[in-house]
Parts: C-alpha cells; structure tokens; sequence
C-alpha cells in the first residue's frame, strides 16, 4: 500500500515524501472521517478518492463516507449552495424541515465516529447537529464571501456548532466565532487529465477538432458562463491578431439543460462569427484526455474571468509549462505570480497587450512556463494537500 | 525545542503550517496601520516570517506581505519600497518590527493628501501561522553529514532552523551556527552562517548559500589535510 504514495516521489519537491511519512507518524491511527454528498464529480470528490487511500497507506484510520439524499434534499442543499454564493433564494420552512429530515436520517445511518470529521460543502453541514465526539470541521468550497443574508442565516445556525471551519481564500469567508484556516485546493499530477501525454496523443486530439499545428493557441478552459467572459476574451484575441497570427480555442462544457449557459454559448458562436481560427468546443465531463491534450498544445492559458470559484484551471495549465493571462477574480491571482509565471491583467486591453507581448517574447513564454510549473509543484500538488490534512488531524486533535 | 547538541548529533526538524483567517480586513493603508496595532503577535510573524516558508521557490516582488499588499493591490509602489527595506534580521523581537513597520506607515501617510486604498484589487486580509513541527529522522554528526543532510532536506526544516531560530532564541544565532560552534568546533563557519541574512531570498536560495558555505569549508580543510 506505500506505493500509494510512492509513485508521487517523481513528482513532488524534493523531500516532500519522507516528510509526510515523518509528519503521518504523528496521527498514527488516527480516525479521521470526511462526509460529501456525492462520490463522484467535481474536484473536491476527485481529489478525496486520491487522498483517502494515501491516508490509509500512510496508518491513518481514514474514512469517506456519502450522504443518501432525496430530490427534494437535492433541490434544497442545491439553493442552500446558491445562497452562499449570492444568489438571492428563498428557503421555505417546509423545505428547510426536509434538510434537516434527510440529515437526522443519515446521522442514524452513518458511523460519525472519529477522532476528525470533515463535512465538505452545505449537504453533510448539517450533521453536526448530531456530533458525538471528536473534533468537527466544516470545509466550505464555495466562494461564500457575500452570501444571500436569510441563508446564511438559516445556515450560519450549523456552521457556528462546529470546532472550525476552512476555506480556499480569505475572501471567500465569514465572520464566525470559530477558528477558520486557509486551505488551497490541489490538482493531483497522475490523473488522466494532468499525466505527461505524447506528442502523437495531443496530435490525435489537435487533428479531432481541426485546430492547426504549429500555429499559436490561445486556449480557455472554462463552462460558458457570463463570469467567465468568453467575449472579453475574444476582443483581446482580436487586438493581439492583428500582431500575430493566433488561434483562439474554448474548451467548455456542454450547455444541454443549462438554459443561462445555453444562451452565453450563443453568444459566444455569434461574436466569433465566421473566424476559422476561434474553435467553441463543448467537452464531456469525463474529457479529462482532451483537457490535458487542449492544455499541453496550448502557447498561452487564458483565465480572465470576472467571477470565478478558486479556478484550478490556472494551476492545472501551469502545471503543463505554459504562461497564463488571468484577472484578479477569486483564486486567480492567487496562483499567478505576476510576471514570473503569467500576467494578471484588469482588462480586457490588458490581456490583449499581455498577449502580443508573450507571443513577441517566445523565450519568456518558455521561462515563464517552467517557473510557473515549478511553482504548482511546490504549492498547488495533491502531496502538499496531504500534508496540510495530516497537520491538521494532528494540530486539532492534540487541542 | 532544542535541537542540536544532544548527544553530538544534529537532528533535522521539519515544520507544516496551517493559515488561520483572523477575519480583518484592510482597504486603505490607515486601516492596514490600524489593524497591524491589534492583531497578535502571530500575525505579524505570518506575513513577515513564515511568509518565507510559503514562498519556497519564486521570489516575489516585495520581500513581505505588507510590502507586497501596497506594491500589487494599492499600487503604491513608494511605500511598497519602503517596506521592503525593513530587515526583520535586525529586529530581535516581533514587537519592534510590528512598531517598524506602523511607524513607516504612518510617517507615509502624513505627507500624503488623501489615504491610498486599494481599487481593483484585494483587501488585505489579516492570517496567523499555526506551525506543527516535524522531526525528519535526519540525524548527522560531521559537516560531510550537515552538507549532504542540506542538499536534500526538506525545506520547512531549514526555514525552522533558521527563520523560527532566529526568533526563539531572540539573538543573532541560529540553530545550524550554534550546532557548528558548540560540537563541530568550528567558528568561522558558524559566524558566516550565523551572520548569513536569511530574509534576502527564497529558501531554496537559502538552501544553496549554506551548500556553498559547508563545499568552501571542506574544500579548504580538505586542502589543509
């Protein structure tokens, strides 16, 4: 089972290995328990199914364990979400009442033992009213800086009951009388959608969607959605083409059932009009392949949204070498350092001129590329993650 | 924590932190001063000290969070300089660096017509260090052992024996120099490594000066052999 976390040795910092063994003899047995709604999707699940092995591997107690839920409870913690994150809504008693149902029944049905519990997001939140002992934690990764008031209200109720809660900024918390850290999210570098890929792989997935070789990519990885300003986006592509020929590539989800994304992807087709060199791609889920292929073929990563969640999507291009162009939103700047790993630019003329420079300068792409990589390695990989659990299963437990 | 002269051997000690939110924020330079005066010591450690432990490899441009604050969000890139010009090597306590950095503030800000605040970008947000230390398992007992224990330790134990030392034992000394003078019995190495300013570079250009520093040694007692 030590391979688990053996097989990160290549490439994690130098010494990051053997210290998590050393910081894992601290929690030796340690019962540390996380609760999600769901196994699958998203990328706090991706990383958990990663994280709780290598916790296993390394003699920590580590569970995960998954709510049963209703379409009603669903619908609830669904605009529970909404609400942190700003949106007005409205919860009515009744549907309040269901929340509180659904949780009582899964605190019967799931052992809550442990020496740690962390509940991830609003669904498992509200489980805490029926904490028997050890130490709990609310993990929020949502940017609930400016919640909708009667939510957080509603929901402020549960938060307060635990010993801390951990956030992935500053800026995206509360005020609250318990302690609350700062916890970045990870990519994990051995998954398909961040492996090395071979040159024929990329090819392959370049030639499937008739974007041309050897002509610079622009790239943006992002569902479409107003915040992420795919149409900023454009306007800067089209100041920097009138310096140098570029593509202009949008890899985002599909926008079936969406209707507000459904209408931002029209949108999007309009402004690009006939252009042969603006490719509107609409990915599965499950395209982890593509995204990687999109990434590691892309000359410049652009991330200039106007509103955005932590957005790995920065670190995840950094990881593959190359230099990002990204706003000041959410998690954004927090990954890019200014001038040494991409640019942070506060419009749209910005990111136009931060192209142009980038494609003039290819020597500073290159050089940008490798720190910025080098700078994923040390802050934004699955093994620092690790060790930031590890530390805090140790530093809470032993309060 | 006393590591280092027990037994002769040298044990490497790693740390892990954890950021903790203090929930203050700033949006001008006066409300930075403000909030600096109340929050505790802790804080100010974080954004001037572990500040190093988070920054391993890229050198930012502004050597603190402070500095960096006003320099990138406030784009007052005057005050920004002069933060950055304050060495917390010369402050033997957190309390006179916190007085430092206020009093520069302050003096700015008389001379200026109305508050710099920040527009576009971030507020400053106040965080503390919680630090769990860790030991490696590296012991070593000759300065071949110190030099290859450096190469490829983890970087956290170095900014703990040199950074956290530094203020623990509340004197220009740190735990690599006394370890070096007090059993290897070798004082013009320990004065270069104690008189080494760690607060100039990343740790990883830390992790070089000392590499250097030990290869000199060796190589020139090597050529005394």
């Amino acid at each position: 089972m030590i391979s688990e976390l053996e097989q990160y040795r290549e490439v994690a910092p130098k010494g990051t290995i053997d210290f998590l063994y050393r910081l894992s003899d601290l929690v030796q047995g340690k019962r540390f328990l996380h609760i999600t709604a769901v196994r699958y999707g998203g990328g706090m699940a991706e990383i958990l199914r990663r994280l709780v092995p290598m916790m296993k591997s390394l003699g920590i107690d580590a569970r995960w364990e998954v709510l049963a839920g209703t379409q009603e409870f669903s619908d609830v913690t669904r605009r529970i979400a909404d609400g942190l994150q700003g949106s007005p809504q409205t919860i009515s008693e009744e549907q309040y009442q269901t929340y509180l149902d659904v949780t009582t029944r899964n605190a019967k049905a799931l052992n809550l033992d442990a020496d740690l519990v962390f509940t991830h997001d609003p669904e498992p939140a509200g489980l805490v009213d029926h904490r028997k002992g050890g130490k709990w934690v609310w993990r929020c990764h949502l940017d609930a800086g400016r919640p909708h008031r009667s939510v957080w209200s509603l929901f402020r109720r549960h938060v307060v009951k635990y010993d801390a809660a951990i956030f992935s900024l500053s800026g995206f918390a509360q005020r609250l009388p318990i302690p609350k850290f700062l916890l970045h999210p990870s990519i994990d570098p051995l998954t398909d959608k961040h492996r090395d890929l071979s040159r024929a792989e990329i090819g392959e997935v370049l030639d499937r969607f008739h974007i041309a070789r050897g002509v610079p990519i622009l790239l943006q990885v992002a569902r479409f959605d107003r915040f992420k300003d795919q149409i900023g986006t454009i306007r800067a592509y089209r100041m920097a083409q009138k310096y140098h020929r570029c593509q202009l590539v949008f890899a985002g989800s599909g926008v079936i059932h969406d209707p507000v994304g459904e209408k931002v992807l029209a949108e999007v087709q309009e402004a690009a009009g006939n252009d042969p060199d603006i490719h509107i791609l609409q990915l599965p889920p499950e395209a982890d392949r593509e995204i990687n292929a999109l990434q590691r073929a892309s000359t410049i990563v652009i991330q200039k949204t106007l509103k955005d969640g932590f957005g790995m999507a920065v670190s995840e291009a950094m990881w593959k070498g190359k230099p990002v162009i990204g706003g000041t939103a959410g998690g954004v700047s927090a990954q890019i350092v200014d001038g040494a790993t991409g640019f942070i630019v506060h419009s749209v003329e910005g990111a136009a001129f931060r192209i142009r420079y980038l494609l003039s300068n290819p020597g500073i792409m290159t050089r940008m590329g490798a720190t910025g990589k080098e700078h994923v390695r040390r802050n934004f990989l699955i093994t620092r993650h690790l060790g930031d659990y590890l530390t805090m299963l140790k530093l809470l437990c032993s309060e | 924590m006393e590591p280092g002269n027990r037994d002769d051997v040298f044990r490497f000690i790693g740390c892990s932190e954890i950021q903790e939110i203090l929930g203050k924020q700033a949006d001008d330079e006066r409300a930075l001063a403000e909030l600096l005066e109340d929050v505790p010591l802790d804080s100010v450690y974080f954004h001037t000290h572990s500040y190093f432990l988070r920054q391993r490899f890229i050198e930012q441009t502004y050597p603190n969070d402070f500095a960096e604050w006003v320099g990138m969000q406030v784009r007052d890139h005057v005050l920004a300089e002069r933060l950055s010009v304050v060495d917390p090597f010369s402050f033997s306590s957190l309390d006179f660096l916190r007085e430092e950095i206020i009093s520069i503030i302050d003096d700015h800000l008389s001379g200026m017509a109305s508050v710099p605040r920040v527009g576009f970008g971030a507020p400053f947000s106040f965080n503390r260090s919680r630090i769990l230390e860790v030991p490696t398992g590296l012991e070593v007992r000759t300065l071949r052992e110190f030099r290859d224990a450096i190469s490829s330790v983890d970087a956290s134990a170095i900014y703990l024996h040199v950074f956290e030392s530094h203020l623990r034992l509340q004197r220009k000394e740190n735990d690599f120099s006394t370890w070096i003078r007090g059993t290897l019995k070798l004082p013009e190495l320990a004065n270069q490594i104690r008189t080494l300013n760690p607060y100039l570079g990343s740790l990883e250009r830390l992790r070089s000066s000392l590499l250097t520093m030990c290869d000199a040694h060796l190589a020139k007692s090597g050529q005394r052999g």
